[in-house]
């Protein structure tokens, strides 16, 4: 059955979603007298105005292309990784452990080493939680939520104590050394006489998280990997029939998963803080379950879906600067947009599919 | 001056038979795009049984679930008794007299007979007295119509013939006067079928009226008075049954003549291709599936495993297609399989020759969500002509290769980025059979393969399999359809609750014989 | 069109207005906000009440990413926001690269060391503070053991606990302090139930005076040393007011006193590093009418000549934070 065409379904509800969400959000800053217009130009301008804003910008946007591959990944083999909090704070822990272990001359040696260390510690973190599901059956809901709590407390523990630097208050570890340090868009765009702000985070990161992007789409689409996950995710006793053996795939796909987690930590721990300190993640794991879903699980839509959510992050920042807005206002914000974009995604899906089934009627098809 | 006459005529008419039970005029129901039912308009007599027939997707179950409130009519009035009545629920048609038997029961397992007839039709605060109440009634309905059900029996101890007697009960005890049956026979044997045709009589005769849907000729033959064909949405003709024939029927279904039989060369059998002894399934549950069944399949022969669904035909599907845990033997070319139930087992037996066109082609055979192209490699995506290298699909090989086999195999309509769940039932079950036929298997596994498919892919679908036993192949056919195994396999063998009941030559067994074996009783049979 | 035009004319209102900024004095809260019943509260309480005593403004940005940290702080300094007031030792990285490029801005960090021309650095002796309220639990104690319920196990807390343990022992070598730590996470400082539960083992090892040093969980502490009848003793503001007739006094830290002064003074604060000791009433216990019936004079007098040792520098107490050991406990 005819429905709605492909460009309604990944544009136009997408859109609409976030006209309703900016019309409420709007509401509620006139309500707390605010006025809407000027709130939503200095969003605007403060993330994509100056080269600083889109260096905070884009530097939260890496965050959540991490954390939306990791979720759009298990969810093409329907599962709802919730542990990408978890994951991410894990992989912070191995590039932490990799760069702080090694004197480090130069990032392109670094780089690597960190990317395989988050990568592996995230995918570790989501072996257990994926190991009880193939084989024990325990939720992977369930058992994600748990690990993150874990994770946390795991992290908390080691920032206190071991890994602490012996004097310091702050719960974090030693800096990273000089030539673990990533080069940022400003030492990146200079050799080509682009003047960039010296004073974002956005760093190479970003384009490891391109890359990511581009490796996810070669993965689902591409790979008979992908494909194993995708019937998979789609009906499981077909798989069966196919002979795709059902515990591989959600170990292998929550490896994945885990490892794409843990690889944001090359951009806020090896990027940004160049330590790792408490609570790095900084629910980033949560938001990317929004940007896979508003995403479509497509990287094109992630990644869309991710420079929304950077756009959010830092315009919400700037509305506190210029607006005096409080951050608890801010977090309404984010959160009508991803309720409006994720949860309640069908409010606006079925009346649009009821205009297009009359439009067709009309046009007699 | 015509026309007040023509008034006149119709008014003597009405005066003359008492108002239809149910009459339907110009019902019509879209989804989307696509017409459900067009224009309907049915009569249906009180008294009767009448027969609604027509192939999947004919639009049969979306006009009874309009008159039961499941959809809501686009244009269109419904009469019950005579008096305009609108049904925008369930409970609505409920009280107008409707009841609805359907095809997947809707019984809750851990209850009684007497708590489920009772659920949802309580009377008053106390459950006591509805259930004295519903005892009493029971009673007198098993005394009268032959619906002797256990009161106290709990759902999940019963036989599918039972259960669906309760669903029967349920409605009888919510007085319904109009009865609808959904394809009530589909699961039944032929003996428990023919008691449900019994109590359709006996409520018949008592002055219920009856609504059949089915998709088999011979029971609307058997026991209907009237019967309705629908083609497309739309309704067809509507025929007295004593003045039809099943050739007529399909005729009307299909829009065309149809070869109910089908033609076949004797068998040229050869050497021995699959032998299975003492094969044994015990499932999750601790129950024994199959109670250790042997068999034997030779090149150029179909074997057609005949019975009621859920006797152990699943099961010996899913141990010879590598995806279910077994004990005994299997010998393929006279080399032993392992049935330890290792998870990459199915793609080994694909690797030994094995293809498997399974039963359920949504739950398995297909992956509805993806592209044609996609589902036309399903289970074979490890070959390497599929695969540029360890990782990597070969997208456009595949591409090529299922717009080969659409045009092979007649795959309407032929474009290979279409969704499989955009393909009618038919199309569907020939992409699966494109797929495991083509690759020419020295053994094929077929289960259900006409169910939900249009008569007229079924003629062609029977063609594509007894050219494949003509190449000198064996095959394996497993259907709850009698008389499609009957008029297919060269050889029939009957399961019953995981056991072999009989073997038959096809040419030397009847239904009446092989009825009786698919409802256990040997000794009837041999007799 | 039009809607582009609204938006492009608010930015530009907007970027006028934003360079029109005066030296309004600005604050920043760290993650946990301004009303966390705590250290950011009390931050916010001395800017909120040098509004209004004095009529002026102040900016404010309470952080929601770690990352903010250095941002805000150069948004701040670029909008002409002096002096720039952060509460909390996580600031001090960022502080240290923003410090430099705005050599004419001052700013001020609570509780952190940032060695800067233009950074004033102010610290709480909590050890001595903690201290003083140490010889009032041991005074008080009948039993001879007294306990300690902290928050986040960090340094600071442990600072905490080894100057109350040392006033402890000081005044009554024989008595026992029993120490205990809510958690290693952040959820710590707000766990009122874990704090009810620590105190209750306490008191069955047998201790009859409580130290809370645990934000939000001292809450927990205090309520439960009130139903089983011991004493407690608040921490960072004046929390003898909470559960009148049972806290023995609060050990407080006068952060709004160092947000207050810091405003006050304006562009002129001076850099530097400024301890906030008992010489300057920076830490300390508090006496109020709630505790007043439970102060025995002794217990006065003893505080006093402690206080007065301590400040001319007869008595050290050990500051954990200096090697990370407790000689004391």
């Amino acid at each position: 059955m005819k429905k709605m065409p492909r460009w309604a379904d990944v544009a136009l509800i997408p859109i609409l979603n976030l006209l309703i969400a900016f019309i409420i959000s709007g509401l509620v800053l006139l309500a707390i007298g605010k006025d809407p217009w000027a709130a939503l130009g200095t969003m605007i301008d403060g993330s994509f105005g100056s080269s600083r804003g889109v260096g905070y910008t884009l530097y939260y946007t890496t965050n959540f292309i991490f954390t939306g591959l990791a979720m759009g990944i298990a969810s093409h083999a329907r599962m709802f990784n919730i542990g990408g909090e978890g994951q991410a704070a894990l992989g912070g822990l191995g590039v932490a452990l990799i760069l702080l272990a090694v004197p480090w001359p130069h990032w392109t040696l670094a780089l690597p080493a960190a990317i395989l260390f988050g990568g592996l510690f995230g995918a570790a973190w989501a072996f257990i939680p994926a190991y009880l599901q193939a084989k024990r059956g325990s939720h992977i809901v369930i058992t994600t939520i748990m690990f993150n709590f874990i994770a946390a407390s795991l992290m908390g523990y080691l920032l206190t104590g071991v890994l602490k630097v012996p004097g310091k208050m702050a719960a974090e570890t030693a800096k990273f050394p000089e030539g673990a340090h990533l080069p940022t868009f400003h030492e990146m765009l200079a050799p080509f006489g682009i003047e960039f702000s010296k004073h974002a985070p956005a760093n190479l990161s970003f384009l490891v998280a391109l890359l990511c992007l581009y490796v996810f789409w070669i993965l689902v689409w591409r790979t008979r990997l992908g494909y194993n996950i995708r019937a998979f995710g789609e009906s499981e006793s077909a798989a069966v029939y196919a002979g795709i053996n059902p515990a591989k795939i959600i170990i292998i796909t929550m490896l994945i998963s885990g490892a794409f987690a843990g690889l944001m930590a090359i951009n806020n721990v090896m990027g940004e803080a160049e330590r790792l300190i408490h609570n790095a993640v900084e629910g980033a794991g949560f938001i990317g379950i929004a940007v896979a879903l508003m995403g479509r699980n497509h990287p094109i839509g992630i990644f869309l879906a991710a420079l929304l959510f950077g756009f959010l992050w830092q315009g919400g920042a700037e509305l506190q600067f210029e607006h005096q807005i409080p951050r608890e206002m801010v977090t309404v914000i984010q959160a009508l947009v991803i309720l409006l974009t994720g949860a309640l995604d069908n409010m606006v899906r079925r009346p649009v599919e009821k205009l297009f089934i009359m439009r067709y009627k009309a046009k007699g098809l | 001056m015509a026309t007040a006459t023509e008034t006149g005529r119709q008014e003597t008419a009405a005066l003359a038979s008492p108002a239809p039970a149910i009459e339907l005029r110009g019902i019509s129901k879209a989804f989307g795009p696509v017409q459900a039912n067009k224009d309907i308009s049915i009569r249906v007599e009180k008294g009767t049984v009448h027969g609604i027939i027509g192939e999947n997707g004919a639009g049969k179950s979306t006009l009874m679930s309009i008159l039961y409130g499941f959809y809501k009519a686009d244009a269109g009035e419904i009469f019950i008794g005579g008096k305009e009545t609108l049904i925008p629920d369930s409970q609505a048609a409920i009280s107008a007299g409707i009841g609805m038997v359907f095809q997947h029961f809707k019984l809750v397992e851990n209850f009684t007979v007497l708590e489920n007839v009772v659920l949802g039709a309580e009377e008053g605060f106390r459950l006591t007295p509805s259930l004295r109440k519903a005892r009493k009634l029971l009673t007198e309905l098993a005394a009268e119509y032959e619906l002797n059900v256990d009161p106290d029996a709990l759902i999940e101890d019963l036989s599918v013939g039972h259960r669906q007697r309760v669903e029967i009960l349920k409605a009888l005890y919510r007085k319904a006067d109009i009865l609808i049956l959904d394809e009530p026979t589909g699961v039944l044997t032929p003996a428990e079928a023919d008691h449900l045709f019994r109590i359709l009589e006996g409520l018949r005769d008592a002055g219920k009226t009856i609504i059949l849907i089915t998709h088999k000729l011979r029971e609307i033959m058997d026991i209907t008075d009237t019967v309705s064909v629908m083609r497309r949405g739309e309704m067809t003709a509507t025929v007295k049954t004593s003045e039809t024939s099943p050739e007529h029927l399909a005729e009307l279904m299909v829009g065309r003549k149809v070869l109910l039989r089908v033609d076949k060369k004797p068998a040229q059998l050869g050497k021995e291709i699959l032998k299975v002894e003492n094969l044994r399934v015990v499932d999750e549950q601790g129950v024994e599936r199959l109670k250790g069944i042997g068999f034997n399949i030779r090149a150029g022969e179909i074997l057609g495993i005949a019975g009621v669904s859920g006797n152990g035909q699943s099961e010996l599907l899913e141990v010879l297609g590598g995806y279910a845990e077994a004990t005994g033997k299997v010998s393929l070319h006279g080399e032993e399989l392992d049935l330890s139930g290792a998870e990459s087992d199915a793609q080994s037996r694909r690797l030994k020759g094995i293809a498997h066109v399974p039963e359920d082609r949504h739950e398995e055979g297909l992956i509805l969500n993806f592209h044609a192209w996609e589902n036309m490699v399903f289970g074979y995506q490890n070959d390497p002509k599929y695969n540029k290298n360890k990782i990597l699909m070969d997208n456009k090989a595949i591409w090529d290769e299922t717009q080969a086999k659409m045009d092979r195999f007649d795959v309407r309509p032929p474009n290979p980025r279409l969704n499989a769940a955009n393909f009618s039932g038919g199309n569907q079950q020939k992409i699966v059979l494109a797929r495991e036929i083509e690759r020419n298997p020295e053994l094929l596994l077929i289960g259900q393969p006409t169910r939900g498919v249009d008569i007229g892919a079924i003629e062609f679908i029977h063609q594509q399999i007894v050219e494949l036993r003509d190449q000198g192949k064996a095959i394996l056919l497993v259907s709850v359809e009698l008389e499609e195994v009957l008029s297919l396999a060269d050889r029939i063998v009957v399961m019953f609750d995981g056991q072999i009941m009989g073997e038959r030559l096809s040419s030397e067994t009847d239904e009446r014989e092989l009825g009786m074996l698919m409802a256990g009783m040997k000794q009837g049979a041999d007799a | 069109m039009t809607l582009m035009k609204t938006i492009l004319g608010a930015t530009a209102t907007l970027a006028l207005s934003a360079g029109a900024v005066l030296a309004d004095p600005a604050i920043v809260f760290d993650l946990g906000g301004k009303f966390d019943k705590s250290f950011n509260e009390a931050a916010y309480n001395g800017a909120e009440r040098w509004a209004s005593e004095t009529g002026g403004s102040y900016d404010e940005f309470e952080l929601s990413a770690d990352a903010q940290r250095e941002q805000v702080l150069r948004r701040f300094a670029e909008g002409g926001n002096n002096p720039i007031v952060m509460a909390g030792f996580s600031f001090a990285s960022a502080l240290e690269t923003v410090a430099a490029d705005f050599p004419d801005t001052k700013f001020v960090i609570i509780d952190m060391v940032v060695d800067a021309p233009n950074v004033r650095s102010i610290v709480f002796d909590e050890h001595t503070g903690s201290y003083l309220v140490g010889v009032m639990a041991a005074m008080a104690s009948e039993s001879g053991t007294v306990s300690f319920v902290g928050g986040m196990d960090i340094p600071l807390i442990s600072k905490f606990a080894c100057g109350y343990a040392q006033g402890v022992k000081d005044t009554n070598p024989d008595a026992n302090v029993i120490v205990n730590m809510t958690g290693t996470t952040p959820s710590a400082w707000n766990d009122p139930v874990k704090g009810s539960e620590l105190t209750r083992g306490q008191i069955s090892q047998g201790s009859d005076v409580v130290f809370a040093a645990a934000g939000g969980t001292g809450l927990g502490v205090l309520q439960t040393a009130k139903d089983e009848g011991i004493l407690a003793i608040g921490v960072d503001s004046n929390q003898n007011h909470l559960q009148p007739g049972s806290v023995l006094t609060s050990m407080v830290k006068r952060v709004d006193n160092a947000v207050y002064e810091s405003f006050t003074a304006g562009e002129g604060v001076e850099p530097g590093f400024a301890a906030m000791g008992l010489a300057n009433e920076g830490v300390g216990p508090a006496f109020d009418d709630s505790n007043a019936p439970l102060v025995t004079d002794e217990m006065k007098a003893a505080v006093e000549e402690a206080k007065a040792k301590i400040i001319a520098g007869d008595i050290v107490v050990h500051d954990y934070m200096s090697d990370e050991s407790c000689p004391s406990l």
